[in-house]
């Protein structure tokens, strides 16, 4: 009975602790899921008098992928989005953010270029918008146009088959 | 040797505004603007680095941030419109004065609870410390009486 008090306040504290430890500060749960895709219009990498709107890409499940050459953890999983495009399983749409155009160029054309369309946000005004944070950021929009999946930080083989793909799947409307 | 001295320090001195330049400047046509800025700099948290608010950060996306909120200030916002404007896009973890709702109640009332915790265990210790002695019965308090009576009578014979 003299150790009961203790023993709570040391169960209720090892709970918390286990808990607050395993998770990752670093991922921010996003207010932008469940709502619609914050619109904008940009140039694109590819020629500057074209613009690409989210609006573009209404009707199909896609993948936006913000991303710069200044970004080392980019870099890392850029080898898995070229894979992934190969595969023709989804769109993926990068956004340039503060980059160097040329510099991005170079890139793609080096790395493999795995994006339908690539807009270029110079100023970072639209990464304010999807509430961008952590380089690199993916993000899953459904086909009518809401955001279903935010991945904060390179995506990773394990994100990608057990996140990312089979919810891409479900909504596409097919079995995972 | 010591016109050196103050030369080097003069030169120290003019290297100042070089370091006071780190600090982005925003100018705003009213006082009342500015320091709704400065408020707003100071609560805003910066995801970049998470433990630095808005304004102390140098991160890029705090730069562009503070321009963002200097620039809705300029036009005539207001605190409840660009703390929404940050709250839709990066969620309530950007406050560093969590509103209060369902989910962050815990986080305001918690440290009440536990103060009214450490107050009720205070005043039960404090309480069974002071708890006053089990009564003495008659034949007990006889015995004793009859004991400082002996030996008072003693030490007056012995005096």
């Amino acid at each position: 009975m003299r150790f009961a008090i203790p023993l709570v306040v040391f169960v209720l504290v090892a709970g918390f602790l286990y808990r607050g430890l395993a998770l990752d500060p670093r991922e921010v749960p996003s207010p932008l899921i469940g709502k619609p895709a914050p619109a904008f219009s940009l140039p694109t990498l590819a020629n500057p008098d074209e613009q690409f709107s989210p609006d573009q890409m209404k009707g199909k499940v896609w993948l936006l992928n913000i991303w710069g050459t200044w970004c080392a953890s980019c870099r890392i999983e850029h080898p898995l989005l070229v894979e992934l495009a190969r595969r023709e399983q989804v769109d993926i749409v990068g956004l340039n953010y503060k980059d160097d155009t040329a510099q991005a160029k170079v890139w793609l054309r080096d790395l493999g270029d795995p994006y339908v369309i690539t807009a270029v946000d110079e100023s970072g005004r639209i990464g304010i918008d999807w509430g961008f944070y952590g380089a690199p950021e993916t993000f899953v929009v459904d086909a009518d146009g809401v955001v279903r999946h935010k991945h904060v930080g390179p995506v990773t083989p394990q994100a990608l088959q057990e996140t990312i793909l089979p919810l891409v799947a479900k909504l596409q409307g097919r079995q995972s | 040797m010591s016109s050196r001295l103050l030369a080097s320090a003069l030169a120290c001195l003019l290297l100042l505004p070089w370091s006071a330049r780190g600090f982005d400047q925003h100018e705003f046509p009213t006082v009342e603007q500015e320091s709704l800025f400065r408020e707003l700099a100071a609560e805003l948290r910066c995801l970049v680095c998470q433990n630095q608010n808005i304004a102390d950060s140098n991160a890029e996306l705090a730069q562009d941030l503070r321009r963002e909120i200097s620039q809705m200030i300029r036009s005539g916002d207001n605190k409840d419109q660009i703390i929404e404007f940050m709250v839709a896009r990066y969620g309530e973890f950007v406050l560093y004065k969590p509103r209060l709702s369902a989910s962050t109640i815990a986080l305001w009332a918690g440290p009440l609870a536990f103060f009214a915790l450490g107050l009720w265990g205070l005043v039960r210790i404090v309480r069974s410390g002071t708890q006053k002695p089990a009564a003495i019965d008659d034949e007990a308090l006889e015995r004793a009486r009859k004991l400082l009576d002996d030996s008072s009578s003693q030490s007056n014979q012995n005096g």
